[in-house]
């Protein structure tokens, strides 16, 4: 079966009581026990409802992984994710690696003992020279968030897999649609399903999915003790957002290239970021461990004035945080997303106060490069 | 069903600089506020009472101080796990009837406890509301109500699966605090993962089952328990 079909035909997209092709949203807290002896297949919500059940199991589908688990947001996922580990691990980051997930690291999962150690992924050597004796993981990001940058992710797998190391990803820039970690060695993917999952902006939500059953227990324990589920509504509004995941993304990378391709010939901006571009450091690279580049397009201005003065003018871009909806967004990672980060330390990544990131949405391109330009003046 | 001083900690855990956590679920705010007996932070599983329809799962954390309040608001947004705006609307719904709901599910709760007492073939109950519980009157300085949760032994372990296998109108599921009545085995269900000594030293032995009183009519119910057990 092609991809395209097996998003709409997984085993998950029909109602096993009544044929319906919705699934149902199944607002229940428990279920009620024929048999003390023989407990059902549901008993309690939280450790298992049908309506999740089917997001999660659509999820595994599309990544390829022997299980998928749903969560209240991508945090709750990394978060989740992130528990698998003890007081005394060390784990090795990306350095430009998402706002919430660098907070979870330095401000919360550090209170536990969990170290970590945060390097330029895309360079393996200094991957290798973090590993220490109780390095227990690499948690990437391909493409990174917000500079794009491109990890070999199999090269990743295989310097883990000599150092007996789980590999973690965050996949959301891609979705599965473009790019399917686990058939590279990774061992867990991780989601914000409120981006290109849910494409929508209306629900928040994340996922983990698995390659491994021995893997699958542990997170599953995870998820029903430490409880930070999706609800029903919003897990079925993922399974509907899923549906149209190939047409918005492929309509959505085909904007955002011509809008990377528009930028870079700007005198206005001074660098675009985009994995989809020739010149990109990364371009080669992606070209062979996915089948697409996204709709996330980052640029930096001539100065940080231009910067505020587009955020300020522009009528048909939404100034927010988030990305891979069916609505174009500009965001401001100084601001937003990488609030969370010291300024030396943004500055030093290169998310400075000039820097924009774009995501691509279904809108016509020529509209959107129309909006930036009359804005930027 | 235990009963514990809520100030008397409050105040021993104050001397020695501790913060005191209270999960708050079987009583709902209605019946006890523990912030206002000294507490520093209120625990729900707003999935029981507050929700009161077995129709949503969710979590509640009420903090004493801004500044735990600002520790806590950290906490949720850095790990995520927060509530959907369907089910909060579901939860704030629910909570308009709260008060309703809760002197219904008490008073049938009060009346079923009674009639267990009397059967022949029940060895004990638990249930604050009975004078003879051992937690009685501090339980009646520090709440206003006795809640709608019950537990009871049968006399013989048998028993149990006769009760949870013939039971009509009462479901036999996970979970308390809804609308419709439920019996649950603690042994097996919601202190399944305890180990087994320790399950019997805290009391939570194979002969003890735990009834959620919902809003039916409660003749309809010690019907349906009697001629369960009998």
């Amino acid at each position: 079966m092609k991809y395209a079909t097996k998003i709409l035909h997984n085993g998950n997209e029909r109602d096993p009581h009544t044929g319906a092709l919705s699934i149902p949203i199944y607002q229940v807290s428990t279920f009620h026990q024929d048999d003390i002896e023989h407990p059902g297949r549901y008993d309690y919500s939280r450790s298992n409802n049908p309506t999740r059940e089917a997001l999660e199991n659509t999820l595994a589908a599309l990544e390829g992984g022997t299980r998928g688990f749903a969560f209240a947001s991508g945090m709750a996922a990394v978060s989740s994710a992130l528990a698998l580990f003890s007081h005394g691990d060390h784990i090795i980051a990306t350095e430009d690696i998402y706002g919430g997930s660098y907070r979870i690291l330095t401000k919360f999962f550090n209170k536990f003992g969990l170290e970590v150690t945060f390097v330029d992924m895309t360079d393996l050597n200094q991957v290798e020279k973090a590993i220490r004796k109780n390095t227990k993981a690499l948690f990437l990001e391909s493409p990174s968030n917000p500079l794009l940058k491109i990890t070999d992710i199999a090269g990743a797998v295989e310097l883990a897999k000599r150092y007996n190391l789980l590999t973690l990803i965050d996949n959301t820039f891609m979705s599965p649609y473009f790019q399917r970690p686990l058939e590279l060695g990774v061992d867990l993917v991780i989601h914000s399903a409120t981006k290109f999952l849910g494409g929508h902006s209306d629900v928040i939500g994340g996922a983990v999915v698995v390659g491994s059953e021995a893997l699958a227990t542990k997170i599953y324990f995870v998820q029903n003790s430490f409880g930070a589920v999706q609800g029903p509504q919003d897990a079925w509004l993922v399974l509907r957002g899923i549906k149209t995941l190939r047409a918005r993304m492929e309509l959505q990378q085909q904007s955002a290239m011509a809008i990377a391709r528009w930028l870079q010939g700007e005198d206005w901006v001074e660098k675009v970021y985009y994995p989809g571009l020739p010149e990109h450091p990364g371009h080669e690279l992606i070209k062979v461990q996915a089948s697409g580049f996204g709709a996330v397009v980052s640029f930096k201005t001539d100065t940080p004035e231009r910067a505020l003065r587009i955020m300020r003018n522009v009528r048909l871009w939404s100034v927010a945080v988030s990305l891979g909806g069916v609505e174009s967004i500009l965001s401001y990672p100084a601001r937003m997303s990488h609030a969370a980060l010291p300024k030396a330390e943004r500055e030093r990544l290169g998310l400075t106060d000039n820097f924009i990131r774009l995501s691509v949405g279904l809108e016509d391109a020529e509209d959107l490069m129309a909006d930036l330009e009359a804005s930027r003046k | 069903m235990k009963i514990a001083n809520l100030a008397s900690i409050a105040s021993v855990a104050r001397r020695h600089g501790l913060i005191t956590i209270v999960d708050n679920t079987f009583m709902t705010p209605y019946w006890q506020r523990p912030l206002a007996l000294g507490i520093d932070l209120v625990v729900h599983s707003g999935t029981k009472y507050l929700g009161g329809h077995n129709d949503l799962l969710s979590g509640i954390v009420v903090t004493k101080t801004p500044e735990l309040s600002e520790r806590m608001a950290l906490i949720q947004k850095a790990t995520g796990a927060v509530l959907s705006p369907s089910d909060s609307w579901l939860m704030l719904r629910s909570i308009k009837t709260l008060g309703l709901r809760l002197r219904q599910q008490e008073q049938n709760a009060l009346k079923i406890a009674g009639w267990l007492q009397e059967h022949p073939l029940v060895s004990q109950v638990y249930y604050p509301g009975l004078p003879d519980h051992p937690g009685h009157e501090i339980h009646r300085k520090q709440a206003t109500g006795y809640g709608a949760v019950l537990s009871f032994k049968v006399r013989e372990r048998r028993l149990v699966e006769r009760i949870i296998n013939n039971v009509r109108v009462i479901s036999f599921a996970e979970s308390l605090g809804g609308l419709e009545t439920l019996i649950t085995y603690p042994a097996v269900q919601t202190h399944g993962d305890i180990p087994v000594e320790v399950r019997e030293r805290i009391g939570v032995t194979d002969d003890l089952l735990r009834l959620s009183v919902g809003i039916e009519d409660p003749d309809d119910l010690w019907e349906d328990l009697k001629q369960a057990i009998e």
